[in-house]
């Protein structure tokens, strides 16, 4: 039998791996942006479950925000990283340290 | 006018021609200069002497006005007003006088100095100071007048303020004043503890409530508030009147120019002390332990500096010396409750030490700023009346029958030795010795300087800067301007003893201002044996001073007129006397062992240590490098990769909400 649990589980677990890539990702910015949408998508996994088991709505229509939210910021993240190759050459996230004081 | 506006006019007359004469010195000139002072402090001579002349004569009875309330603060009033009674009204006059001979002398003197307006604008000011200080109803305009008086005092000793020794020597009479001012300022601030207000009238009035109160300062030692309060505050005189240990001023002072000297440094301000005891006399009478501390100081100042006095070789430190031991012998008066032959002494000791300042003074432009009696001699026939008056004032001076010294100097000496004070009896053998001492010193200046042969040569063709004792001019007598001061000082020096001496020291006419307690009054048994001025005199020629004094004349003309070798081979027969005497007892070498060396040296290791050292170096420099340091490795953190902001914003997150669960 499933519970609320194992879904809230499931969606931490996806979060934590998200987040840890973040971390750790030297490489590549599209696994950033990878992450990012992963993170999004662990979230909804508790909306839904949540509105599976409490019997409410809300949750599932939240989720197409998201949703929407996600893929416009896919699109425009991936806008940048375009922009951002065409300029330096490199999608390297080592190499991407302009923000340093 | 009314009274109140009168005695406004006296000091604030002065003080008006001091602005003018000082900010708009291009506008008004010279001459301008020179004008709005005489009139400025004319007019205060002529009203003051109007205002004694109502008290003397025309039943003007003690004025005691208030004109202006400045604050108050806690109760306590700090006024400006007047009081004028018969002390602070023969003050004026004299005060105002010799201030106006003098600002006559100076348009001679100071002819040709670049300072003109300047030295004008500082004497006319000095001349307002002294008279706030002598007019005072309380202790706060008293010590204003006080301070103010210092501070033209310090201007004027560094006026020529490009010479190294004229900038120290005001520096110097500056700091010697301050330690006395703070005796004084604590004694004002014992006042205004013990009685709650600083009105002359209301303290004096309460003054015996304080008698038995006493207050333990050293653990162990257990003193009357009174005696406190007379020693801080005549701690202060010592100060401003050149007692010995802090005289050591006054003799530096005289690199100030002459009219100064006379002014300032003999006639007026380092009188201001002899004034303010006599004048806090309800209270000094009160202690008897602060009068023979007042006794013993004058007493050691009138011997010590009059023995210095005799191989002093610059004219005007012969005269600064002299002045010195007069102070003492006012000092003494005061200490032995002979309060009106203190101020008897002082005004009679204006007049004819002025004269003798000013006739210096007058001879130092004969000789083209020459000062060294060695480089003088025989000027009695080109200087007749320089010499002449020269002449009444040291007979003025060393007491000569029927002159003005005489009267004061015997009336304190007898007044001295009818006193049953602790000490009167070392101060008595003091002031008589002082009188061989004074009468030796004043006919050595007489001679060096006018009898004999002259000791310098005239030389027309030796520049501009001839060395000592050649002149480029004989000298010839002083303009009108220099002399008519000293034939008008010169007449006061032979009669103001005559004419006064009843009602001053007999008649009790400074008995409204002065409080004398019956046990005490030294003045009184004098004044049983005073049978008018011409038995006074008659009688001193059988009495110890006019013999000592004959003596001094004697062994001076025998050994300046007749043997001028004598000096010469007793000087060598007692060199440590004669080093010890120049030296001025070592006086000077024992301050700047002391206290100056030591505080050069506190100075200079607050400066490394403290200034340099901790607020330079830890303080401000100290934070900016902490601020630098601290900088330079949080900056690290700042990496500029994104995952590693992401890290810390999460990590954050986690702990704030960590934090957060924990606390619910």
């Amino acid at each position: 039998m499933l519970t609320l649990t194992h879904f809230l589980t499931l969606g931490a677990l996806m979060f934590t791996l998200s987040v840890a890539g973040i971390f750790l990702n030297r490489k590549n910015v599209i696994i950033l942006l990878m992450c990012i949408e992963l993170m999004l998508l662990a979230v909804n996994i508790n909306f839904v479950a949540f509105s599976r088991f409490l019997g409410n709505l809300d949750g599932q229509v939240f989720v197409f925000f998201i949703l929407t939210v996600a893929a416009a910021e896919a699109a425009i993240g991936l806008a940048i990283l375009v922009v951002l190759f065409r300029n330096r050459q490199t999608i390297n996230v080592a190499e991407l340290d302009d923000l340093k004081g | 006018m009314s009274l109140k506006t009168i005695l406004l006019l006296i000091p604030l007359l002065p003080l008006a021609a001091a602005a003018i004469a000082g900010l708009f010195r291009n506008q008004v000139g010279r001459a301008g200069s020179h004008w709005v002072a005489i009139l400025g402090v004319g007019a205060s001579f002529f009203l003051s002497a109007w205002v004694l002349y109502m008290q003397m004569f025309d039943g003007l009875g003690t004025q005691n006005l208030s004109i202006y309330t400045w604050m108050i603060s806690d109760g306590i009033r700090f006024e400006v007003g007047f009081l004028i009674d018969h002390l602070s009204a023969l003050m004026m006059t004299v005060v105002t006088f010799v201030s106006l001979m003098v600002h006559i002398y100076t348009i001679g003197y100071m002819a040709d100095d670049p300072g003109y307006q300047r030295f004008f604008s500082y004497i006319a000011l000095f001349t307002f100071s002294m008279l706030m200080l002598v007019m005072a109803n309380n202790f706060m305009q008293l010590f204003f007048g006080w301070e103010a008086v210092g501070l033209v005092s310090y201007l004027l000793i560094g006026f020529w303020f490009k010479r190294d020794s004229a900038v120290s020597a005001g520096l110097k009479a500056f700091l010697v004043n301050r330690v006395g001012d703070f005796g004084f300022l604590l004694g004002i601030a014992g006042v205004l503890y013990c009685f709650g207000t600083l009105d002359y009238s209301q303290v004096f009035g309460q003054a015996d409530s304080i008698v038995d109160k006493t207050v333990t300062l050293v653990p162990g030692f257990e003193w009357q508030w009174i005696t406190v309060i007379c020693v801080s505050l005549f701690i202060g005189a010592m100060g401003k009147s050149a007692q010995a240990p802090l005289h050591v001023w006054l003799p530096d002072s005289m690199e100030g120019p002459t009219p100064i000297s006379a002014l300032i440094h003999a006639a007026t301000m380092v009188t201001a002390g002899i004034f303010m005891v006599a004048r806090m006399s309800p209270l000094f009478e009160l202690s008897d332990a602060a009068l023979s501390f007042v006794m013993l100081i004058g007493a050691v100042t009138a011997f010590s500096m009059g023995l210095v006095g005799l191989v002093q070789n610059d004219i005007k430190r012969v005269i600064a010396y002299s002045t010195l031991s007069q102070l003492g012998y006012m000092t003494v008066a005061l200490g032995v409750s002979a309060y009106s032959a203190a101020i008897f002494h002082l005004m009679t000791h204006a007049f004819f030490k002025a004269l003798l300042f000013l006739g210096a003074g007058s001879v130092i432009i004969a000789l083209h700023h020459q000062q060294d009696m060695r480089f003088m001699g025989g000027l009695r026939k080109q200087m007749p009346i320089t010499w002449i008056t020269a002449w009444i004032g040291t007979l003025a001076l060393i007491g000569f029958p029927f002159m003005a010294g005489f009267y004061s100097k015997d009336s304190i000496i007898e007044a001295v030795h009818a006193s049953t004070r602790f000490g009167s009896g070392v101060a008595y053998w003091a002031v008589l010795l002082g009188v061989l001492i004074t009468s030796f010193y004043s006919f050595r200046l007489l001679y060096l300087t006018f009898h004999g042969k002259p000791r310098y040569r005239v030389d027309v063709g030796a520049g501009d800067h001839p060395p000592d004792g050649v002149l480029q001019h004989a000298p010839h007598e002083s303009p009108l301007v220099v002399t008519i001061p000293l034939i008008l000082l010169a007449i006061p020096s032979i009669a103001i003893g005559y004419m006064t001496i009843e009602p001053i020291l007999f008649g009790g006419w400074l008995s409204d201002s002065i409080n004398i307690l019956p046990a005490n009054d030294s003045v009184a048994v004098v004044g049983e044996h005073f049978h008018g001025p011409v038995a006074m005199a008659t009688h001193a020629l059988s009495t110890a001073p006019f013999w000592l004094m004959i003596t001094g004349f004697v062994l001076a003309t025998f050994m300046y007129m007749f043997r001028p070798a004598v000096a010469e081979q007793l000087q060598q027969k007692m060199p440590r006397l004669h080093r010890l005497l120049e030296n001025k007892f070592y006086i000077d070498e024992l301050y700047q062992k002391v206290f100056i060396s030591r505080a050069i040296n506190i100075g200079n290791g607050l400066w490394k240590r403290a200034d340099a050292g901790l607020i330079d170096g830890v303080l401000v420099n100290g934070s900016g490098r902490l601020v630098n340091s601290l900088a330079a490795r949080v900056r690290t953190w700042q990496s500029g990769f994104l995952f590693q902001y992401a890290f810390a914003m999460i990590v954050g997150l986690i702990g704030m909400i960590a934090f957060w669960v924990m606390l619910k």
